[in-house]
């Protein structure tokens, strides 16, 4: 992968003449280029990655609850089919639950929920995709990514975000959305969402996202600390990733209804 | 069998206590308040707590320990209760098992629940035991289903998986006690009946109970198909004579299912089909009135979710009597008379708030042609992750007294549950 970013990098700053600084070729970007790179680099980093997730789901009052998962990720093809796997070790009255999900670009999800108290291994309806995901103030579609083709991207401006040089993509939903509104602060050189704001019908600010920490997992730059707030009341959830780990070389058949029923114990610890 | 719990508790707390601090080993539970209270004051013969249909305390321990880079494992799972309608305690030992798991194949030995099928409180293929008192009594639903002593071995491959099963102990349906529920019985004035029950395998093999599931994918649709030889779960009944009997006694007549089931996303959502052939053994000819007839079992079921975490989902169940002719000529007069098909329409509403915090929800059964229902409506909060109250109805009605949920419609009830997790 690296290669053919490189082999892309180099011919368009062949193309452009070698007087030209590199910026240049990604000035020539446009909203949507942006956008889909960004949905790479947040959604299908690696061939395949694991990943132990915390989540803190925090009211307006403080209290906390508490979500930790193993997550196992595989891609089919860039920006194409995803298989997931989480199994979930707290709270404990949902512990050795696991959810499969068969993630299509073009279509609904296929999920399935393993309940060990009843060894029941039951094939659910996808979720409306704004519909929060286990209780948090991320929805599904925050966690598995949407189709650039879904909006419609105009880069506002290029300015900082502290040190980082970010461009800001301001994008607009085709079809009748949750939001109206979904303004990118996209990290220039790696193309992660550093930040991004959801306006809602009366086009005011309701819901924010952040990156808090960045780490390099085998040369692959990871947000390992992002938090999503509900500004109009304060509700927010943290997430800190931990253990992450990609191109472990996972099999298809780790997707599959053995391993919800048996959590592979070498994956999820 | 009592000897088997114990020493297998035994066990378990060798292995587990010394190495309680080991990340292998994992140790949660609950402590469980569960009340349910009949509403109608017309309460049955024999009932000894007046109203009181289940008061109970409950505390639930699950121990696993799976060691690292080990093929082995073992689970328990066992509650400790105070009923306040029998007053006393007891020991519920509900699940207990050792497992192997290797690269083509798993082995699991011990008590264990299984869940098989496509059908949301409509069984077909599932032909494992269930607790309806429970059920219908307002506990958890986990408590719907009764752990079998078995058997199983999985097999995995590309071509075809399988889960094959065998249960050596007959355990049969708890279905509605004396003093607890209403319910129909054709002869109340001979309350004295034997009930015969399968020896266990280890004594007479051919009770040995075989049930198997084959699955796998055939282009989008999950598809498994079924085999089960053993016995009706529901008791048979023999009588000297059943026009005017002086004797009667309880069995459990012998039984084979074979069945398919079929699931995919359709439709904006999840479709689900499924059937099952019950031959009674005991009776092909259908003239023996003590013994369920053969039957076909259909099943269809749709699902669907819609914004803000609401979920429909709706099923349509029959069961075909197949000789249905020499039913009819033979049924007592005392005997409820069950149509050639049997059906029931069920509906279920979930619907989250507050971060999927508050949950409502309903399920509904009606039969069409015994006209009557089982209506569920419950609310559940978590009031923190280890804190969870449900409160709920199990309304039964019906326009006789000899139907499903018709003879129970005296017992419609409250019930309330508090569950601390730890």
């Amino acid at each position: 992968m690296k290669a053919i970013k490189i082999l892309l990098v180099l011919s368009l700053f062949l193309s452009t003449g070698f007087n030209q600084k590199l910026s240049f070729a990604q000035n020539e970007l446009s909203a949507v280029d942006i956008i889909a790179k960004s949905r790479l680099a947040f959604y299908y980093a690696g061939d395949d990655m694991r990943a132990r997730v915390l989540m803190e789901i925090i009211n307006k009052d403080g209290q906390k609850r508490l979500r930790e998962l193993t997550m196992l990720r595989k891609n089919y093809e860039e920006g194409g089919n995803q298989k997931y796997f989480m199994y979930f070790h707290k709270p404990v009255d949902v512990k050795d639950t696991t959810f499969m999900v068969y993630k299509y670009p073009d279509k609904d999800d296929d999920r399935w929920l393993f309940i060990p108290a009843i060894n029941l291994v039951k094939q659910i309806a996808a979720n409306d995709k704004y519909s929060s995901f286990v209780g948090s103030d991320f929805t599904y579609e925050d966690v598995s990514g949407r189709k650039p083709e879904e909006d419609s991207h105009t880069l506002l401006r290029k300015e900082k975000l502290g040190e980082k040089s970010c461009f800001v993509i301001e994008s607009i939903p085709e079809e009748p959305s949750e939001y109206i509104k979904r303004i990118s602060w996209i990290d220039e050189t790696n193309f992660l969402p550093l930040k991004e704001e959801f306006y809602d019908k009366q086009n005011e600010l309701y819901r924010k996202f952040e990156a808090q920490e960045l780490k390099d997992i085998n040369g692959i730059l990871t947000i390992t600390k992002r938090v999503m707030k509900n500004i109009k009341t304060g509700h927010h959830t943290k997430v800190t990733l931990q253990e992450v780990e990609y191109n472990l070389g996972m099999e298809d058949n780790m997707f599959s209804e053995r391993y919800l029923r048996r959590p592979p114990l070498e994956w999820i610890r | 069998m009592d000897k088997i719990k114990i020493l297998l508790l035994i066990i378990a707390s060798l292995i587990f206590i010394p190495m309680a601090n080991a990340s292998e080993l994992s140790l949660h539970g609950f402590l469980q308040t569960n009340y349910s209270v009949r509403v109608n004051d017309d309460n049955p013969q024999g009932a000894k707590q007046g109203n009181l249909i289940l008061g109970e305390e409950r505390a639930q321990i699950r121990a696993s320990f799976y060691p690292q880079k080990s093929k082995i494992g073992i689970f328990v799972k066992s509650d400790f209760y105070h009923d306040w309608v029998e007053e006393n305690l007891a020991f519920d030992f509900r699940e207990g098992y050792f497992d192997l798991a290797e690269d083509k194949f798993g082995l699991r030995v011990g008590r264990q629940i299984y869940t098989w099928g496509l059908g949301d409180l409509l069984f077909i293929n599932d032909v494992f035991p269930k607790d309806w008192e429970a059920f219908y009594s307002g506990r958890p639903l986990e408590y719907l289903k009764i752990g079998v002593d078995s058997l199983k071995l999985d097999i995995y491959s590309n071509i075809i998986s399988a889960e094959a099963v065998v249960m050596p102990n007959f355990q049969p349906d708890d279905l509605s006690s004396v003093g607890r529920f209403h319910f129909f019985d054709p002869y109340p004035n001979i309350p004295n009946r034997e009930l015969e029950k399968p020896d266990s395998a280890f004594e007479k093999f051919g009770n040995m109970e075989y049930a198997l599931r084959l699955y796998r994918y055939i282009g989008d649709f999950d598809v498994s198909a079924y085999a089960y030889k053993g016995f009706f779960r529901s008791r048979g009944m023999k009588a000297d004579n059943f026009n005017s009997p002086s004797t009667i006694s309880n069995f459990y007549p012998e039984l084979a299912v074979y069945g398919l089931s079929a699931q995919r996303s359709a439709l904006g959502g999840v479709m689900s089909a499924e059937y099952g052939y019950y031959d009674s053994l005991d009776d092909r000819s259908g003239k023996d009135s003590g013994i369920n007839n053969s039957q076909s079992r259909f099943l269809i079921g749709y699902q669907k979710a819609f914004p803000e975490d609401f979920t429909v989902g709706v099923q349509y169940y029959s069961e075909l009597m197949h000789q249905y002719s020499q039913y009819k000529d033979n049924l007592p007069s005392a005997f409820a008379k069950i149509k050639q098909l049997h059906q029931y329409i069920t509906l279920r509403l979930t619907k989250l708030f507050k971060y999927q915090t508050l949950k409502l929800s309903l399920f509904t059964f009606y039969s069409p042609d015994e006209e009557d229902f089982l209506i569920t409506p419950e609310v559940s909060y978590n009031f923190t992750d280890n804190l969870l109250g449900i409160i709920g109805m199990n309304i039964f009605t019906g326009a006789e007294d000899n139907t499903t949920f018709g003879q129970h419609k005296k017992d419609s009830d409250v019930y309330v549950t508090v569950r601390y997790s730890f």
